[in-house]
């Protein structure tokens, strides 16, 4: 199929590029970009279809490096179909998964049968993380080399901390042999037992809190394996300023380390639970707003290399409950980018370097070859309107989750069209 | 839905009693001035509820709360149906909401809810505006360490009633007020009403992180934090607090926090003790205390009934 995606604004933050212009297709690949006046074709090619990009922008598809899809195992909560439509609708055209299924993903087995289902016409692509240890219990090494041979791209513990240090340092020592990234999340599994952030909104509440120091002991203990073992590290759903200020001393020192932030955490803080409200149950727990302005300045500074959705869709059932007994997490696929673009207008961050920081920046980490709007590049593209909104309520959303903090709420950007492979995943423009 | 406080309607009247925070202090006082009538009649029954259905919800174990509860509701002609969660369906796994969905269709008009977890109330409160069900009133009877509001409202009752003023008093809360739900509305309501001074008194293991910020002078000694104080509530020790890491034994915790008539003697010669029962003695307080003249802690039970008359009554529209 040729298409021609017509007078868009191009946003390429891999290749460096913020302008009008037009975007050629054909057989899955981008054939030709021309940057200028936009609405121009090009010579020698007839688009079979045309999609008018006018007012919207043109990007990469984004990649969330944090969405479950609950295959295996907990199909009654999500499906493959229903997140991979949700994942569409976001302009999400490549997602990594964690480990933490049921079985878990640490067998090569599974994890070939999750790239097999998951690699579908219309379905974004999944990059599955595999268990850093057996069923997660941070005692056994998984078979590292062979789940990458299934499709692995890193590993990980998804919530689950490796208790025993020993095992955490072969673990990273392991997977440094083969330069496997590594994926984790900084919490001391003791200090993380409480469900809301340690401070005034859990002391009023009642809440059992968690103390910043559940992150920064685990952040410490983490930093200095990786000084020891040389592992290629990315830490997971930072929540806290001080952890943010370890991290950046880190990479100043010259360790190859990375993080994320969760859209839950750029934008909330625990007085967001209000009363009680179990949707910003989350892991780690909110925290507070002087946090939360650090972790919005350091995205934005690069100091924290992505933003994702964190995906995690939770059944009515296991959500609607007293605020300490219901589940954690929120969906998210369809939030992403209207909560880039969210943090951008608040922030006043350029809106090219706000998509990076969902496209090429996340592209890095993964480590995807040929991806941007240049020639040659795969064709998995994401076009919206930065000027309409999003309304995010149960009905809209297409995730089997309705769960997120964000319900009820309208939020800027709408996607119009979402290409994977140079086909039409998801076509906005009905809705 | 979890961003509005649902206990007081639109017009500043109360819908619900979930917790003191949030109340007005009229409102607190309008309470306590229509609890005063039914604590001081001799009358035991009152056409106040007659024909309304009182349901006893409680997931914990209580006989106190629950008995008072009921003496209450009885006292005002309501009929009362007790129902003990832990030994019913819930433990059958029925979720929260479905029990609440149960027993709303059984015409209640009136859930008196205790729960171990922080908040229950509020999402039983909630479903029922989702659904429809506004006229039914829930009233927490202790939710996790959350709220305890009819226990702080009968403290400000026992308070009122001995020392008339609030707006010159010092208090000192004395105990483990990590785990306390009663210590949070106390705490609230002092506030509230205007208490120029309210102190924490606790070792470092038992104050939540951002205790200060609810308005008290956090103090980890008793010498220092009851010197000149009007008022002393002793809170509750709970049995499974005493081992493990946060105390290492009832005997250092007695020596240390208890109250004892050497430690009270620092407190003004008038001062009230309160406790919301039931006592440990020889572990939060002395037997000379408990028994002692400035206790106040039999007069805080019958106070209690008249205050949870009062919240009732206020519910069911006639106060």
């Amino acid at each position: 199929m040729k298409l021609h995606i017509k007078g868009g604004r191009l946003i390429d933050p891999a290749n460096k590029i913020d302008a009008l212009g037009d975007l050629f297709i054909a057989d899955g690949a981008v054939v030709g970009r021309q940057v200028g006046a936009g609405g121009t074709a090009m010579a020698g090619f007839t688009p079979e279809s045309v999609l008018d990009a006018t007012g919207c922008v043109v990007c990469p598809g984004l990649i969330d490096l944090s969405a479950r899809l609950r295959e295996p195992g907990s199909e009654y909560r999500a499906t493959l179909e229903s997140e991979m439509a949700a994942a569409v609708a976001g302009g999400v055209t490549r997602l990594a998964c964690p480990p933490d299924t049921d079985p878990p993903l640490d067998e090569p087995g599974l994890v070939s049968m999750l790239a097999h289902r998951s690699r579908q016409p219309g379905f974004a692509r999944v990059h599955p993380v595999g268990a850093l240890t057996m069923q997660l219990k941070g005692e056994r090494l998984t078979e590292m080399a062979q789940l990458a041979e299934a499709g692995c791209v890193a590993f990980g513990q998804a919530s689950r901390s490796i208790v025993d240090t020993q095992v955490l340092l072969r673990a990273l020592s392991y997977a440094a042999t083969f330069n496997f990234p590594v994926w984790l999340q900084a919490q001391d599994p003791f200090l993380s037992r409480g469900v809301a952030h340690a401070g005034e909104v859990a002391a009023r509440l009642g809440l059992a809190g968690v103390s910043v120091a559940a992150e920064t002991i685990a952040l410490s203990g983490l930093l200095q394996l990786v000084r020891e073992t040389g592992a290629r590290v990315h830490v997971r759903r930072l929540s806290s300023a001080a952890g943010l200020e370890m991290l950046t001393a880190a990479r100043k020192e010259g360790l190859p380390v990375t993080c994320d932030v969760t859209i839950n955490h750029l934008h909330l803080t625990d007085m967001d639970i209000g009363y009680f409200n179990p949707h910003a149950r989350l892991d780690p727990p909110l925290r507070s707003q002087r946090d939360r302005d650090a972790l919005r300045a350091g995205l934005a500074s690069g100091a924290i290399d992505v933003l994702c959705s964190d995906h995690s869709p939770v059944d009515d059932d296991a959500k609607l409950l007293p605020f300490e007994e219901a589940e954690v997490g929120a969906t998210g696929l369809e939030l992403l980018l209207p909560l880039t673009l969210k943090w951008a207008n608040e922030c006043k961050v350029p809106l090219a370097t706000a998509i990076g920081r969902v496209t090429a920046d996340p592209a890095r980490i993964l480590g995807v070859p040929d991806y941007g709007l240049s020639a040659g590049q795969l064709a998995d593209v994401c076009v919206f309107d930065p000027q309409a909104y999003t309304a995010v309520t149960r009905e809209t959303l297409r995730s089997q989750g309705k769960n997120t903090p964000f319900l009820g709420l309208e939020l800027p950007g709408k996607v119009r069209y979402t290409l994977i492979d140079g086909q039409l995943a998801y076509d906005g423009t009905q809705d | 839905m979890f961003s509005t406080n649902p206990q007081v309607d639109r017009h500043g009247e109360l819908r619900h009693l979930l917790s003191i925070e949030g109340l007005p202090a009229a409102l607190i006082t309008r309470i306590l001035d229509a609890a005063q009538p039914y604590a001081e009649s001799e009358q035991k029954k009152q056409p106040v509820l007659t024909g309304k259905s009182v349901f006893n919800i409680f997931f914990e174990n209580s006989t106190r709360t629950r008995t008072t509860f009921e003496i209450a509701a009885k006292r005002l002609s309501a009929d009362v149906i007790n129902l003990a969660m832990n030994t019913s369906s819930t433990a059958k796994g029925e979720t929260l909401l479905d029990t609440v969905d149960n027993l709303a269709a059984m015409q209640a008009d009136m859930f008196i809810v205790r729960h171990g977890s922080s908040g229950a109330p509020y999402l039983i409160a909630q479903h029922l505006a989702a659904t429809g069900r506004n006229h039914i009133s829930v009233v927490n009877a202790g939710d996790g360490r959350h709220a305890h509001p009819t226990q702080g409202l009968l403290d400000m009752y026992t308070i009122r009633h001995y020392k008339k003023d609030f707006t010159n008093l010092t208090v000192a809360i004395v105990g483990d007020v990590l785990h306390s739900r009663v210590a949070r509305s106390q705490i609230h309501a002092l506030t509230t009403l205007g208490v120029p001074e309210v102190r924490v008194i606790a070792p470092k293991t038992l104050v939540p992180a951002g205790m200060e910020r609810m308005g008290v002078r956090v103090f980890n000694s008793m010498s220092d934090g009851l010197r000149g104080v009007d008022v002393v509530m002793m809170l509750r020790l709970q049995n499974e607090r005493m081992q493990g890491a946060l105390l290492p034994s009832t005997h250092e915790y007695f020596k240390t926090y208890g109250l004892t008539p050497e430690k009270l003697a620092l407190a003004k010669p008038d001062a009230i003790v309160l406790h919301p029962g039931p006592m440990n003695r020889g572990v939060e307080i002395d037997s000379a205390v408990a028994d002692g003249k400035q206790a106040v802690i039999l007069p805080q039970v019958s106070f209690g009934i008249a205050v949870r008359m009062a919240v009732m009554a206020m519910l069911g529209g006639k106060a």
